[in-house]
């Protein structure tokens, strides 16, 4: 079903995110202030959903993009909770 | 098709491709650019726009060789493009206010204090005429 030149792209995929999220922990732990962390943990999060839509190309399954969803949606809150504590003291006033 | 390789799988092997260059690139800007308000550009717009390469070849994979039509990837990019820009505002205005509090050091020092007619703040309560105050003025 998959042909050769789809499966090296697929490859090349996995390696660049991979690398990518690699990058973003290096900024995690290195990142002099905490804004520079919350952004490395979004962009972390959004790098594993590409991983969750390649790993659904590759097994051929449309399964996984629910959990894509799901982790969408709970990476955008916890960044903007964790932004609304620091600015506000507070994340529901 | 000359080897076999019929033109669906290529583009979606192109658009594949793209996303996962897009998405390092964004990284790599991560990790490389100076400051946090440098930093930002990197993952809201690089990364972003990757993601929605990878799931546009995701759309064509399922529909062009396997025949199911599936929508929850063009949901997720539409939720991710209406997100990542509130992310990366909330992002430069919690920078903006460790700066402010002086807990780290920016390119040109700290920046001014507020008016007290300013329209925006990080920190005190909305004021009376801007929006956010639900007061009676």
């Amino acid at each position: 079903m998959i042909g050769p030149v789809l499966v090296y792209a697929l490859g090349f995929g996995f390696a660049a995110l991979g690398i990518a999220l690699a990058m973003n922990l290096w900024r995690l732990f290195k990142g002099p202030g905490v804004a520079d962390r919350i952004l490395a943990l979004d962009t972390m999060v959004i790098n594993a959903i590409g991983i969750i839509v390649l790993a659904g190309i590759a097994n051929g399954q449309a399964t996984a993009f629910e959990a894509a969803m799901l982790l969408a949606m709970v990476g955008f809150v916890g960044t903007v909770a964790y932004c609304k504590f620091l600015l506000r003291g507070d994340i529901i006033e | 098709m000359s080897g076999g390789v019929s033109l669906p799988e290529i583009l979606v092997s192109a658009l594949i491709v793209l996303g996962g260059s897009f998405a390092l690139i964004g990284s790599w800007g991560l990790v490389r650019l100076p400051s946090l308000m440098e930093r930002l550009h990197g993952p809201t717009k690089a990364t972003t726009l990757g993601l929605g390469g990878m799931l546009v070849g995701s759309v064509a994979f399922f529909q062009l060789v396997k025949g199911e039509w599936t929508t929850h990837e063009l949901l997720v990019s539409l939720f991710l493009f209406v997100t990542a820009p509130i992310a990366a505002n909330m992002i430069a205005k919690v920078h903006l206010h460790q700066l402010r509090l002086g807990k780290q050091p920016g390119p040109a020092g700290q920046p001014a204090a507020p008016r007290d007619d300013s329209e925006w703040a990080t920190y005190e309560s909305p004021k009376a005429g801007t929006p956010g105050c639900f007061e009676d003025e």
